[in-house]
């Protein structure tokens, strides 16, 4: 600071020789790569939690040890139980989850680009969206019956408002010079549904499915828990109430997997339904 | 064909109802195999004009009228836009062929009509490529030979290369030029850059600030192919000249007013 006073205060003198050479001032916003890190630091929240069970520094019934949750896991898959939980909580996951995103999709078309359905649905989906499906449910059982249709259907509801949501938001964002085009070429109404909105909000219905896997998760296990003989919902609870805590830590690390696997299915979908993404 | 635009006057109405006219009382005629460059300073209704004469918008009085023959599949427009307003899921192969589809053309047709305008836009190679792959001028070359291919009676541009860096636009000029002699079609080309209507047009149509009067119409008699050399030609250059002069206060005004009169 000193130096820069006196060389500006004194204009007479030759100008000085010194030489400052240009700081990258902006460094810290490079990213970096942090190899390895994310499969290490796994492993040791693992490790840790294997020895606070066996060194019983926490009791194993309340927090059985990996390696003990795994045993019972295998356990499970011998003897078949396993499947016949998981079957059960997949069939009603991907009913809902189909049912629920067609509709969605084709009334988030509807309401999205007619304004005599958006018209008609925007107050009753606005009015819909903010009840917790749950809490639907003991009267979908009352409509239903305890059989598997009110556990079906509290999905449907569940999955049904993120994709019709983003559906219709999606259309709404639609470029319309995109459509300004079509027209000029030819297009009609119907053929620019087609060929342009929906191949324009494709990136929302993968958005809206991801969203909607995720609370179908959540939702089958919160209706098995209630009147179901078979499930991971079911099994969870069943667990609970025996204290057989390992068998409930696989109900969840099963979950954890179910959500991996959709969340994995579906980004692998949307690269080969979207390649004109950047 | 001719078209002929008549008595075309538009009005917007703003927030308070009290009515802006973007344009008043056009009337212009746009011969068979004409090229007409309509020219004005910002917020003089070009873009108005032409998507009136497209029918994506409607006219407050006047009409827009296509007189003479056609074929049973031309259609009366195809635009070629400003920012390309190409379709990002198709490859520049399908982004071409979209109005064939549109009006149900068979496969082999398609095919034949996109390998034409894909030849005559020199897009060889690119068939199969995305638009965010290509370069702005390759994507206006897109959209250029997505509006031939509809083979329309009247070709609509709305300022087309204005998104172009000033080197590649320079040489979309001279390649619009090629194909405008290929083609031999009507073309009606909106700008705002009068070098480039005088470089393009055979008749330059000058319009007026808000709301857009035709202040001049200017034929331009210039020797065909125009290559890089006429930008150097005296008569070129009073061509630009004139123009200009004709345009110049109207262009200052909308510098000072463009703020809180437009938009």
């Amino acid at each position: 600071m000193t130096t820069d006073n006196q060389v500006t205060q004194d204009p007479t003198s030759s100008a000085p020789t010194e030489k400052i050479v240009v700081r990258h001032k902006a460094y810290f916003l490079k990213k970096k790569d942090y190899p390895g890190l994310s499969l290490i630091s796994f492993c040791l929240l693992l490790l840790i939690w294997e020895l606070a069970s066996r060194r019983q520094w926490v009791p194993p019934l309340f927090l059985p040890a990996p390696t003990a949750v795994l045993a019972e896991g295998w356990a499970m898959v011998q003897s078949g139980v396993i499947f016949k939980h998981l079957l059960a909580s997949l069939s009603r996951v991907l009913w809902g989850f189909l049912i629920a995103c067609s509709l969605g999709l084709v009334i988030g078309l509807l309401i999205g680009s007619f304004r005599f359905f958006e018209a008609i649905g925007n107050p009753i989906i606005a009015a819909a969206f903010p009840i917790p499906k749950i809490a639907i449910l003991p009267l979908l059982i009352l409509w239903l019956g305890i059989g598997e249709a009110p556990k079906v259907a509290v999905i449907v509801l569940g999955v049904f408002f993120p994709m019709v949501i983003n559906v219709y938001t999606g259309v709404k964002n639609v470029d319309p010079l995109l459509i300004k085009a079509a027209l000029s070429l030819g297009s009609t109404r119907t053929r620019i549904i087609r060929k342009v909105i929906f191949p324009s909000i494709l990136p929302m219905i993968f958005a809206g499915m991801k969203l909607g896997m995720g609370i179908a998760l959540l939702l089958v296990v919160a209706a098995e828990m209630v009147g179901a003989d078979a499930g991971i919902g079911f099994m969870i609870m069943n667990a609970a109430d025996l204290m057989q805590t390992k068998k409930l830590m696989v109900g969840l690390v099963m979950l954890s997997l179910l959500g991996l696997f959709f969340n994995g299915l579906f980004q692998r979908l949307e690269r080969i339904v979207i390649p004109w993404k950047k | 064909m001719r078209v002929l635009i008549e008595k075309l006057t538009k009005q917007y109405l703003d927030r308070r109802g009290l009515a802006t006219e973007a344009l008043e009382d056009i009337n212009l005629v746009v011969e068979e195999n004409e090229f007409v460059v309509v020219v004005g300073p910002s917020g003089c209704g070009k873009s108005t004009l032409l998507n009136l004469i497209a029918g994506l918008i409607s006219p407050t009085s006047g009409q827009v009228v296509f007189e003479g023959e056609r074929s049973r599949t031309q259609p009366q427009t195809a635009m070629v836009f400003q920012d390309f307003a190409l379709f990002p899921w198709r490859t520049v192969y399908k982004n071409i062929v979209f109005g064939l589809e549109e009006r149900r053309a068979s496969l082999s047709e398609q095919r034949e009509t996109g390998q034409k305008y894909i030849q005559m836009v020199g897009l060889q190679g690119s068939e199969q490529k995305y638009p965010h792959q290509l370069s702005g001028g390759m994507k206006q070359r897109v959209s250029i030979a997505r509006a031939l291919a509809m083979d329309p009676l009247l070709l609509l541009m709305d300022e087309p290369f204005s998104a172009l860096d000033a080197q590649t636009r320079t040489l979309m000029q001279y390649e619009l030029s090629r194909i405008w002699e290929e083609t031999r079609k009507s073309f009606l080309y909106i700008t705002h850059n009068i070098e480039e209507a005088v470089f393009l047009g055979d008749r330059v149509v000058v319009l007026s600030r808000r709301p857009g009067r035709i202040l001049d119409i200017v034929d331009i008699d210039l020797p065909r192919p125009r290559g890089e050399k006429l930008s150097l030609e005296k008569a070129y250059l009073e061509y630009v000249d004139r123009i200009w002069q004709t345009i110049k206060d109207q262009a200052k005004e909308a510098l000072e007013e463009k703020g809180d009169d437009y938009r």
